[in-house]
């Protein structure tokens, strides 16, 4: 048990973005170990943007990420994998790749093959191990970076809309596994546009639209109120934004993102649509 | 006429000039092309051109210091590429520049630079000579260099084989795994740098790149994966290498040998590019039936 603990992920009101900008907003909550979490909301919610701070790729703003596991226990699939597909390289060496955490620079495959070959079997591409990764539909490789992620065996796993461009049977595929994943005790985070999807498969689901809009039971999230409220929520990125001085050392807060504003007003307000109903105003 | 032929190709190698610099070159020839290999996938072939010209101001300082002396200049060639590898490789990583953009403007500063230095002392002939190499002057400081060269190369590709595909193919994992992907990616580059300074005693500054990468792209036409890639470039460096020597010795015109052995380089890769069985301009043109599945 006390390993499980261990291996949950708090945040504590985590402030990600770009060029000071945010494009997560003050996000306080927790994922606990063997959750099955469902990331959703409009484009330029932050989504992706939460799952690169997770993995540890862009540097915090504001706020902290309380990992049990050592970072490069998260096995992480990116949107659009920076991943060269004209390299030269075989369908079960892309696969073998995820055994690096075992295997490092210099030990041969040995036993990792069979890893490998059962993995690739598992996302129904046995006979494709010699294949060039350039030679893959799209939904192929999706299956490929999903048998690479089997290989890493990781307890925490971030996918970034993997369903993107990906017809419905292959889809119905890496559902099964991420399911299978899940029964396993995994934690598995995805961000994902499909509400009926989410419904189906994700017990919790947490609602972004920048700032936090919902997080708990999947139901209790996807109303049409907070979904509503999510579209409202602008994408603009304001250049001339004013510095936020939210004050996060003032409360310490869990699950819930009940924020309270201690900071004072001063003119330009920027409004905040956080947490459960009521607008409030933060302080800027 | 088959012992004129022979005696033409043998016969050359009778001095002592021509061996050295057959050694010299075949030893280039087992270490710059697979550098060449990884430097085509990575789409950064006119990068190690960049790279090329970064050297020339150091051995021209080298140069300025002690007159047409081996050691100095291949110092100065070697810390000048390898600052010019590193301030890029930090521009890169810390503004918004792209790697090419920063190297380019690195580069063209240095070669400036160089051209700038030898003329304050030397004449057109020395800096013809930094340009272009003297591949028949190679003495035997300069042959444990290349052979120095080749073998460090060899041996740091064995060691960091797998990150450095893992970072050609997909640098961001092997950033979620690993810390090794920016130390990788510096070993590289210095080890192109280091290929670059041995070369460059042999074709010079501008031509050194010519045995790193015409092999390399040659190769591309004659296999499709890394382990076939990287053999075959060997093999078309070594006959570059053979034919260029050869011919600048038996041609009745002056053709001087470094541009030889890169024009033979080019010749292979021109032919290649015609017969070659992996998309090869021949096998494009004879259009065979497609296949059931």
């Amino acid at each position: 048990m006390g390993q499980r603990v261990s291996e949950a992920i708090h945040i504590h009101c985590l402030t990600l973005g770009y060029d000071r900008h945010p494009a997560v907003h003050h996000l306080d909550g927790s994922i606990a170990p063997g959750d099955l979490l469902a990331l959703v909301g409009p484009n330029g919610a932050g989504k992706s943007t939460l799952l690169k701070g997770l993995v540890g790729e862009i540097p915090v703003l504001d706020g902290r990420i309380e990992r049990g596991t050592s970072p490069g226990a998260v096995a992480y699939l990116p949107q659009a994998a920076e991943i060269d597909r004209s390299f030269p390289l075989s369908v079960l060496d892309l696969v073998a790749m995820g055994l690096w955490r075992r295997l490092g620079a210099w030990r041969s495959l040995g036993r990792g093959r069979a890893a490998c070959e059962a993995a690739i079997a598992a996302v129904g591409l046995s006979g494709f191990e010699a294949r060039p990764i350039g030679t893959l539909s799209g939904g192929q490789f999706q299956r490929a970076l999903f048998a690479r992620l089997i290989v890493q065996d990781a307890r925490v796993i971030l996918l970034d809309e993997p369903f993107t461009g990906i017809d419905a049977r292959t889809v119905g595929d890496l559902i099964a596994l991420i399911r299978g994943w899940h029964e396993q005790g995994r934690t598995v985070v995805a961000a994902l546009h499909d509400f009926a999807q989410v419904r189906a498969h994700f017990p919790t689901t947490l609602l972004l639209a920048r700032e936090p809009i919902a997080w708990g039971p999947t139901a209790t999230v996807l109303t049409p109120d907070n979904l509503e409220r999510a579209r409202h929520l602008s994408e603009a990125w304001d250049e001339t934004a004013a510095i936020c001085r939210h004050d996060h050392d003032a409360h310490d807060h869990d699950q819930q993102h009940d924020h309270h504003h201690h900071g004072q007003h001063d003119g330009h307000d920027h409004h905040h649509d956080h947490g459960h109903g009521s607008p409030r105003e933060a302080a800027e | 006429m088959i012992d004129a032929l022979l005696a033409g190709i043998v016969g050359p190698y009778e001095f002592g000039f021509m061996r050295r610099a057959l050694v010299g070159c075949l030893a280039l020839s087992l270490s710059a092309p697979p550098l060449g290999v990884f430097l085509m996938l990575r789409r950064m072939s006119l990068m190690s051109e960049a790279m090329s010209h970064a050297i020339l101001p150091g051995a021209a300082a080298g140069f300025l210091v002690a007159g047409l002396s081996l050691p100095a200049m291949t110092l100065g060639g070697l810390v000048a590429g390898l600052a010019v590898a590193l301030m890029a490789g930090f521009v890169t990583r810390s503004t918004a520049l792209k790697e090419d953009a920063s190297l380019a403007a690195f580069y063209l500063i240095a070669l400036a630079g160089g051209v700038f230095l030898v003329s304050l002392r030397g004449s057109q002939v020395d800096l013809l000579h930094i340009l272009f190499g003297s591949v028949l002057a190679l003495d035997d400081p300069a042959l444990w260099l290349i052979g120095g060269v080749s073998t460090v190369t060899l041996v740091a590709l064995a060691l960091l084989y797998r990150p450095l595909v893992m970072e050609c193919v997909d640098p961001l994992y092997l950033r979620t795994v690993s810390r090794s992907g920016g130390p990788v990616h510096y070993a590289f580059l210095a080890l192109v740098v280091m290929n670059l300074v041995g070369g460059f005693q042999a074709l010079g500054t501008l031509l050194a790149v010519g045995l790193m990468l015409l092999p390399a792209i040659t190769a591309r036409f004659w296999a499709s994966d890394l382990s076939g890639l990287i053999p075959v470039s060997m093999l078309v460096s070594v006959l570059a290498s053979a034919i260029g020597l050869t011919v600048s010795y038996n041609a009745e015109i002056r053709l001087p040998t470094g541009p030889a052995i890169v024009l033979a380089a080019g010749a292979l890769y021109i032919a290649s590019m015609l017969i070659g069985p992996r998309g090869g301009l021949l096998q494009r043109l004879i259009r065979r039936r497609h296949l059931e599945a």
